[in-house]
């Protein structure tokens, strides 16, 4: 099935002998010149590019506190070196994090530390090659900025935000990512990542609310567009038709119309993720931030509620109103903006959703903790609430489920493998690697107590999962939204139950 | 006054003033540098107290490396406490009369010593046996080890071995402080423990040693978890909002 080795699947977590530069050739498609020059990057390499490269990196050291700290503070403890997935399932040792992070710190003290200056070798410091640069292209897309690291670092170094200083100094010499700078130029020139035109949407909502209709004799709405309304909900566009993702936007739709909300979707800001933040462009990501605020007072709503996607809630939830705040204009007795698990929770909370739980008794769950909601989030108004949650709604709707061993979810889960713009099919060997840790906790699960579905809140998770579970004996249907649950389990009200239904038939 | 004493005055003077204002400029450094986006890692505190509550459990217990890895947490633990006892228990050679509780610590302060010497060695054993903590490894990790084993070996032998006119010493420092200069016992193994002192004061705010201030301005750290509350904008963001 695949021209790579697929790791074997592990019962508890063995960490790896090191295979020097094994993934050394994994490397993403560089950005074509109009890709980049919609986000005012350079087409090509530039000319004098080793020098600019420096200066960028001096630079962010400037406008980012992260990054300084980070770079200064390393003690190369080894704390991390085998936390990261990609190390795990690789066993190539540039992907335990802080030889990740050495990537770009060799050249920061080269530059710009006395040691560096004055005795490189003693502390690793090199000058700023072609082949640095190369290694950094490897490298830092082999990094899902999933945060595992920093968890675990005694000074809560973030790899995340090194990757992210590499990807933006990549760009700015002209080297960026073909996969994520053409999708925010997508969403610059048409509102989402799938490049999903407006009439297009409309139609993909028109036939999901056909074909809910069909389904239950309700009909349930997903409006667009529709000025006045009380909810603006900004979901991922792998939403509006990839699968299993959909059947979660059902799910959000039917709880919206038991809850009686009037809400819309927006065809302007039609995407949740922002891939801003993978490249480490504040300004990108705030572009495409700003598009949710635009959509939000033009559609005059009263509140904002994002759907069930990872990197999406992170930015939403820790830089929205940093990005494009204030929201003033919002009402304020609701968090800004919500997501639509804490819309859902309480509404459960509050009895307001009729549940029958046994409609989902055909299957046995587990819960995927997203990386980015998990260390780079919350949800409700306790610090965890991200990890109850999700499980409080999973559980309100289903009779059978059984979480991960512990050292593989709330704050510990492992990355899906596909995170921070690695969702691209010339990546396909990393990201298949990268899941191990995770499928291999699947593994145990499914073996323990038969669990047969997995589910989760992000919609690169969802796709991540559909393409590798194949990989490692597992079917893509067995990723499922947490909101399908909920909607398959849900009760609307002038619902026909099935056995009124063979009753109405045999009438 | 000896040629030895005149020498190491100004090695102290200068040793001591690199490290002061080198650790202030990157202190300072630090301090200024914006954080422009909100990225604790979560689960964090919500509130400033739960942010030191964070910190004080990271600091004084290294908690997340106990979560990380039990050996490194021990050894790194071991030392890092034996250090703080020991040179806590040093105040007593800058101080009088020494404060009461320098007393107190005295006869802990001088076997942490031992401590601290093993829980280097510890560390040392792991960065050349642990082949993925090898790969991390630069020169400078195992000098600066080497230096932290001198300077503890050293000390242990002044202590236990070769004793010196600790009076002596005692006035020595007092003196520097003081500006009142005075003499410095000759003994190799008082001179080698604090030549290798004064290198590692001078290296402090080149090196790796500035996780010591570090830590507290590591933003994953030391944010509270409010973005949603409270906006949170950096001088340079506020910036690309008036262009
Ligand atoms: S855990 Fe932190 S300090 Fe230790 S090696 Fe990794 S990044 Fe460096
Ligand atoms: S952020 Fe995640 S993917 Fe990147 S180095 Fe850390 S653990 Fe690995």
């Amino acid at each position: 099935m695949a021209d790579f080795d697929v790791p074997e699947l592990k019962e508890y977590p063995v960490i790896p002998i090191l295979q020097e530069d094994v993934m050394a050739h994994s490397k993403p498609y560089v950005a074509k010149e109009e890709f980049q020059q919609q986000l005012s990057f350079p087409g090509e390499l530039v000319e004098n590019w080793e020098q600019v490269a420096v200066k960028e990196l001096g630079d962010l050291t400037k406008k980012y506190r992260s990054l300084k700290v980070f770079l200064d503070s390393c003690v190369k403890c080894g704390a991390c070196t085998d936390k990261c997935h990609y190390f795990l399932g690789s066993a190539d040792p540039k992907n335990m994090p802080v030889a990740r992070q050495d990537l770009l710190r060799k050249v920061y003290r080269r530059y710009y530390t006395f040691a560096g200056k004055y005795f490189p070798k003693l502390v690793g410091a090199v000058d700023m090659t072609k082949d640095v640069l190369d290694e950094w292209y490897s490298y830092f897309h082999q990094c899902s900025q999933c945060r595992r690291c920093s968890v675990f670092c005694p000074y809560g170094i973030d790899t995340a935000e090194i990757s992210m200083a590499a990807r933006e100094i990549m760009d700015k010499v002209g080297v960026g990512q073909k996969y994520c700078n053409e999708i925010i130029g997508k969403v610059f020139k048409i509102g989402n990542n799938l490049g999903l035109p407006e009439a297009a949407l409309a139609d993909t909502l028109e036939g999901i609310e056909e074909d809910i209709e069909d389904e239950t004799g309700v009909a349930v709405k997903l409006p667009l567009d529709v000025k006045g309304a009380d909810i603006l909900l900004v979901t991922p566009s792998a939403d509006f038709f990839a699968e299993p993702h959909v059947d979660g936007l059902i799910g959000y739709a039917k709880v919206f119309h038991e809850a009686g909300a009037n809400w819309t979707i927006s065809s302007y800001a039609s995407e949740a993720a922002n891939f801003g933040m993978f490249i480490g462009s504040y300004e990108n990501m705030r572009e495409v931030a700003l598009r949710v605020r635009k959509a939000a007072l033009d559609l005059g709503v009263k509140r904002i509620i994002f759907g069930e996607c990872g990197h999406a809630w992170r930015v939403a939830y820790s830089f929205l109103n940093t990005l494009a705040g204030p929201f003033d204009f919002l009402d304020p007795n609701y968090p800004v903006p919500q997501h639509i698990l804490e819309y859902t929770h309480d509404l459960l909370e509050k009895g307001k959703l009729n549940i029958d739980k046994s409609l989902n008794d055909d299957k046995v769950l587990t819960f995927h903790d997203s990386c980015n909601i998990a260390r780079g989030s919350r949800m409700g108004d306790k610090p965890g609430g991200q990890f109850t949650i999700p499980r409080d709604v999973i559980k309100a709707v289903c009779n059978n489920f059984y979480d991960m061993q512990q050292d593989t979810i709330h704050d510990s889960t492992f990355c899906c493998g596909g995170g921070g713009g690695l969702l691209t099919d010339d990546l396909m060997e990393i990201r298949v690697k990268g899941a191990e840790p995770r499928m291999s906790a699947v593994k145990n699960v499914v073996e323990e107590h038969g669990v047969t579905h997995m589910a989760a809140i992000c919609a690169i998770c969802k796709t991540q999962f559909s393409k590798v579970f194949p990989y490692y004996g597992f079917t893509m249907d067995q990723v499922i939204s947490v909101h399908q649950l909920v909607g398959d389990a849900l009760m609307l009200s002038g619902q026909k139950s099935d056995d009124e239904e063979v009753e109405d038939e045999a009438a | 006054m000896s040629a030895i004493s005149i020498v190491y005055t100004i090695l102290y003077y200068a040793a001591t003033a690199i490290l002061i204002l080198g650790v202030a400029n990157k202190v300072i450094i630090y301090a200024k540098t914006p954080a422009p986006l909100k990225i604790p890692t979560t689960p964090a505190p919500v509130t400033r107290m739960g942010v030191i509550v964070r910190m004080a459990k990271e600091v004084a217990l290294f908690y997340s490396l106990f979560r990380a890895n039990k050996w490194i947490w021990l050894f790194g633990w071991i030392f890092h406490f034996a250090l703080l006892l020991v040179l806590l228990r040093h105040l007593r050679y800058v101080t009088d009369p020494v404060w009461w509780w320098v007393n107190l610590i005295q006869p802990f302060g001088k076997y942490a010593g031992f401590a601290m010497v093993i829980g280097l060695a510890g560390l040392w054993a792991r960065r050349i046996f642990v082949e993925r903590i090898r790969y991390i490894t630069n020169p400078s990790d195992h000098l600066m080890l080497a230096l932290l084993v001198g300077i503890g070996l050293s000390g242990l032998a002044i202590k236990f071995v070769s004793h010196t006119d600790v009076l002596q010493v005692k006035s020595f420092f007092i003196g520097l402080m003081t500006f009142d200069l005075q003499v410095l016992p000759g003994d190799p193994v008082l001179l080698i423990h604090l030549a290798l002192v004064a290198v590692l004061m001078i290296v402090f705010p080149f090196s790796k040693l500035l996780h010591a201030p570090g830590i507290f301005f590591s933003p994953t750290r030391n944010q509270v978890d409010n973005p949603r509350e409270k906006r949170h904008l950096a001088p340079w963001a506020a910036k690309l909002e008036r262009d």
